[in-house]
């Protein structure tokens, strides 16, 4: 019987009903847990997950073909691939103008590096082409100079055309569009105030050579810090007044025109009326006739969008096709060769480490605790001496003048002129990772082995099992979660090794890992190196949560 | 202290096996010599004898091993020189003790009685394959250090150095290694990056550590997850992330980019020794000592802190050690002017130039037996000042 002269809820001491103050009490417990937490997650956050983030990102990021031909990427899309015929004369005029801006941003290289690794020759037909490009219409820029005694050959003339005048109106909008453009292609700023804007007339009657010209503008203000009015125009500016004039209704916009130089641009119109109109298609196919080629114009157009599936295909031995994914040819498969290989190497890896770690394993949780100790000491040396150190020692003792090949010569096992070949192969892999690898064997099953009761072991034997029967039945299942923890361990550190194989691995000997080194080193093709690694982190997440399920991450123990 | 009652053996069993033990060393000498054959027959008889003739004289068994071991180390030298002299003085003192552990039957005093003959031979048997595994596992490290004092160019053992020739000696590649300014230089790089990672990730991984050892943590087992990937996810992965997203924001190639990488890298080894100290922590201790008027902060340092100490300090170098040792991410996040000792090592073993990558290799030996001696040390201690036994 409970005498409650109180009704409601139970109060704390300071009148609040205990469960609020409970709550409350929890509540501050749990955020100042957070508080201490916070400072090492966002560090770890900024410095290691985000990088990652990062590369997983790039592995599918494609913008630089429709940053640098930002035009002939648009007006490609409605060509089509399986027609058998090259696209139209507007896309070639579209590459002439992106082209040369390219050309002059010095960008084009790179976008002929990038669509190399899809196609190859692509990259010394761009570097060949940017080169050459400007001798489009040379003979119209050269009469536009001639024309009216080379009153076009004055730069503040051209200047004052373009912006129509001090008080005429600007486009702006042009302006603004054409600066995004610049910086898309550079990847650098051209915020600046370049004092030109296009103007308003004469980008409505000659839209191209406006564009021309204000990308002219943005490029000498900003890139090359000239003044404007000082400068020579590109080409660009003459051919696409040539090519406007020429065309229809040319004529007439021409005659409509009434700003700044109106006599002098008549007189250049004038002068070009007895060349033929610029054929752009015909001039890129005398530049190089691999313009007429339909491989290299379905490549551009496959990888114009800015997100690609093209570098995971690559990194599975695919390639992106004109009807979808297809396989590549055989003599360009060597990425699933490199995984399987991987694969089966860390697996034998891991193999050779539990044959090796089991019985000292065993051994160590046996024996009494002082030899115990003596011989983890053994097994703790190799752990905490440097990677590099193992692995030279691991050179030392394998190649063909090396400690083991001179004691079986000296044993007369082998001959002196047939010495063992252990380095620069698989052999010499397996060997050498299974020594650096095996301390994390032994570590988990040590600790595992050492919770098994002896008496378990005897009881069995007493019961008339043989020793492998009591052995197998009794001791091994319950020695199992240490294998598992150590095989798991040694083999999501095996398959993502990067020095050992380099060093002593050859070329038969190494991972999909020094692949990823390659790329990012020396090929620079950093997009297949990331979606080779995303992959490759795939696996090891997927082993990392299988990890976390079995073992639990909280039990990793060190030494 | 015998579990076991033995008997002496008998001469003709002592002989059988010592006769064996002598063939199989025979076969190895008589190949080395030319004739296999040959080496196997002689082995096998002059230990046969030897074992036939030493059960009759168990009672003068110390002057017998003396002679034994003198014996084959004066053969050994009229055979081949200095070094089958020491060959022969360590075959003859097995050979000696070998008989004698036969012929007493001291092989079996220590085994349960209970054992039959086969469970014996397997017994010894299981030792000797552990031996090997041992040898495997240290051999490597112990052959690395001879070398290093090569007079010769070589990675490999020169006539001279096998013939103890002081001449085949020289401390020539230590010499160059205190001199040369590439290893100066990268020494000292790796000196002045591996103390500021290991700094931050005490620092970091410490506070980490106690927030995370608190009874109510939201989300513990993901933010687990999350400071520990550093170590799971393979290294060439975090180079190739941290040498993109380093170059975007440009760190790349600059001192601060590598210590920050390295010190992502220590991270999880701190966590991970703080919290197992912090597992046996007793929270009734900062209990008492709030309840005697120490702020949060008084108590951190007067209470807590001294006690989780030798977790702290041994997770601290496990992260300098990571971060000493580290060379793939050094290799893509630092350029020149961060090269680190195992950068140098990396290209010196790429290109093959000098065995002076030994000598560092031999003196890096050495610093991480100090090392280990210390972390075992303070292992022990924290048990000891938490109440625990040493194990």
């Amino acid at each position: 019987m409970s005498d409650t002269t109180q009704s409601g809820p139970v109060l704390a001491a300071d009148g609040t009903p205990l469960k609020r103050s409970l709550a409350r009490a929890l509540r501050m417990q749990k955020v100042r847990a957070l508080m201490l937490i916070a400072p090492l997650l966002l560090f770890v956050l900024l410095t290691f997950i985000l990088p990652i983030a990062d590369m997983l990102f790039r592995s599918v990021e494609n913008r630089i073909v429709s940053d640098t031909l930002s035009e002939t990427v648009v007006r490609l899309e409605d060509w089509d691939a399986l027609s058998g015929e090259t696209p139209d004369e507007a896309v070639y005029e579209s590459l002439y103008y992106d082209l040369f801006v390219a050309a002059e941003a010095k960008e084009h290289t790179k976008l002929g590096t990038r669509l190399n690794y899809e196609q190859t020759g692509i990259s010394s037909l761009f570097r060949g082409s940017g080169r050459k490009v400007d001798d489009i219409g040379e003979d119209h820029v050269k009469a536009i100079e001639r024309a009216s005694d080379g009153a076009l050959k004055d730069e503040a003339l051209w200047f004052e055309i373009m912006t129509g005048g001090s008080n005429a109106e600007g486009n702006t909008a042009l302006l603004d569009a054409q600066r995004l453009k610049m910086e898309q292609l550079t990847s650098e700023s051209f915020a600046a105030d370049i004092g030109f804007v296009p103007g308003a007339e004469i980008s409505e009657l000659f839209p191209r050579m406006a564009v021309a010209y204000t990308d002219f503008a943005l490029f000498t203000a900003v890139a090359d810090e000239d003044v404007v009015a000082e400068e020579d125009p590109w080409e660009t500016v003459f051919v696409a007044f040539a090519h406007s004039v020429q065309a229809d209704g040319g004529a007439e916009a021409l005659a409509s025109y009434s700003g700044p130089g109106a006599a002098e641009l008549q007189a250049a119109a004038a002068a070009i009326a007895d060349l033929e109109p610029i054929a752009f298609k015909t001039a890129f196919l005398e530049i190089d006739e691999d313009w007429g080629d339909l491989g290299n114009w379905r490549t551009m157009q496959t990888y114009s969008p800015t997100y690609t599936s093209g570098y995971f295909l690559n990194s599975i031995d695919m390639q992106k096709g004109p009807e979808g994914a297809e396989p590549r040819p055989e003599n360009q498969q060597i990425y699933m060769t490199l995984f399987v290989r991987t694969m089966i190497m860390s697996l034998m890896i891991t193999g050779s480490c539990i044959l090796l770690g089991y019985p000292v394993a065993w051994i160590l949780a046996n024996l009494p605790t002082r030899s115990a100790n003596m011989l983890m000491i053994l097994v703790l040396l190799p752990f905490w001496t440097s990677l590099l150190v193992r692995t030279s020692a691991w050179k030392v003792m394998l190649q063909q003048q090396g400690v083991i090949n001179d004691v079986l010569v000296w044993l007369g096992l082998v001959g002196d002129d047939a010495r063992l070949v252990m380095i620069n192969n698989q052999f010499g892999t397996i060997v050498a990772m299974t020594h650096i690898l095996l301390p994390f064997m032994i570590l988990p099953m040590y600790s595992v082995m050492q919770t098994i009761n002896p008496t378990y072991l005897r009881a069995a034997k007493s019961l008339g099992a043989t020793n492998w029967t009591a052995f197998w039945r009794v001791y091994f299942p319950q020695s199992v979660p240490g294998i598992g923890a150590g095989s798991i361990l040694v083999f999501i550190l095996a398959i993502g090794y990067y020095i050992t194989p380099e060093i002593v691995g050859g070329t038969k000997g190494v991972f999909i890992s020094n692949r990823i080194a390659y790329h990012i080193s020396s090929s620079l093709n950093w997009g297949l190196a990331a979606a080779l690694g995303s992959i490759l982190l795939a696996v090891v997440l997927l082993l990392y949560w299988a990890y976390d399920k079995i073992v639990g991450i909280d039990n990793v123990k060190l030494g | 202290m015998a579990l076991t009652p033995v008997q002496n053996q008998t001469p003709a069993f002592t002989a059988a096996v010592a006769a064996c033990a002598g063939g199989f060393f025979g076969l190895f000498v008589g190949t080395a010599q030319g004739s296999g054959l040959l080496g196997l027959v002689i082995g096998a008889v002059l230990l046969g004898a030897m074992g036939f003739a030493f059960t009759h004289m168990l009672d003068q068994q110390k002057p017998i091993r003396w002679a034994t071991t003198a014996i084959f180390g004066v053969l050994g030298f009229l055979f081949g020189g200095l070094p089958a002299a020491v060959l022969g003085l360590l075959f003859g003192w097995f050979a000696g003790w070998f008989t004698f552990w036969l012929a007493t039957s001291s092989y079996r005093k220590r085994l349960p009685p209970y054992l039959t003959p086969g469970q014996v031979l397997w017994h010894f048997s299981f030792r000797v394959i552990c031996g090997a595994i041992f040898v495997f596992l240290i051999t490597p490290i112990l052959v690395v250090m001879p070398l290093s004092f090569n007079a010769e160019n070589f990675f490999t053992f020169t006539p001279e150095m096998l013939r103890f020739d002081p001449e085949g000696y020289s401390l020539r590649h230590y010499r160059d290694f205190f001199t040369n300014d590439d290893w100066q230089q990268a020494l000292w790089n790796s000196l002045s990056i591996a103390p500021m990672a290991t700094l931050l990730s005490v620092s970091f991984g410490t506070l980490a550590a106690i927030g995370l050892s608190q009874p109510h943590v939201p989300f513990r087992r993901a933010i687990m997850a999350v400071l520990i990937s550093p170590m799971i996810v393979p290294l060439i992965i975090s180079a190739a992330g941290m040498y993109f997203f380093y170059s975007r924001i440009g760190l790349q190639g600059t001192y601060f980019g590598v210590v920050l990488a390295h010190a992502a890298l220590g991270i999880p080894f701190v966590i991970i020794t703080v919290t197992a100290t912090l597992v046996g922590f007793d929270r009734s201790l900062t209990r008492a000592a709030a309840n005697m008027g120490a702020g949060p902060i008084t108590t951190f340092f007067r209470i807590q802190m001294p006690l989780i100490l030798p977790g702290v300090i041994s997770g601290g170098l496990f992260a300098f050690i990571t971060s000493f040792d580290e060379v793939v991410v050094v290799l893509f996040v630092g350029s020149a002017g961060q090269k680190t000792l195992p950068w140098q090592m990396f290209t010196g073993l790429r290109e093959q130039i000098s065995p002076t990558i030994l000598a560092v290799a031999t003196i890096l030996v050495g610093i991480s037996i100090c090392l280990l001696t210390t972390v075992e040390f303070l292992r022990r201690r924290s048990e000891r000042l938490r109440g625990m036994s040493p194990s």
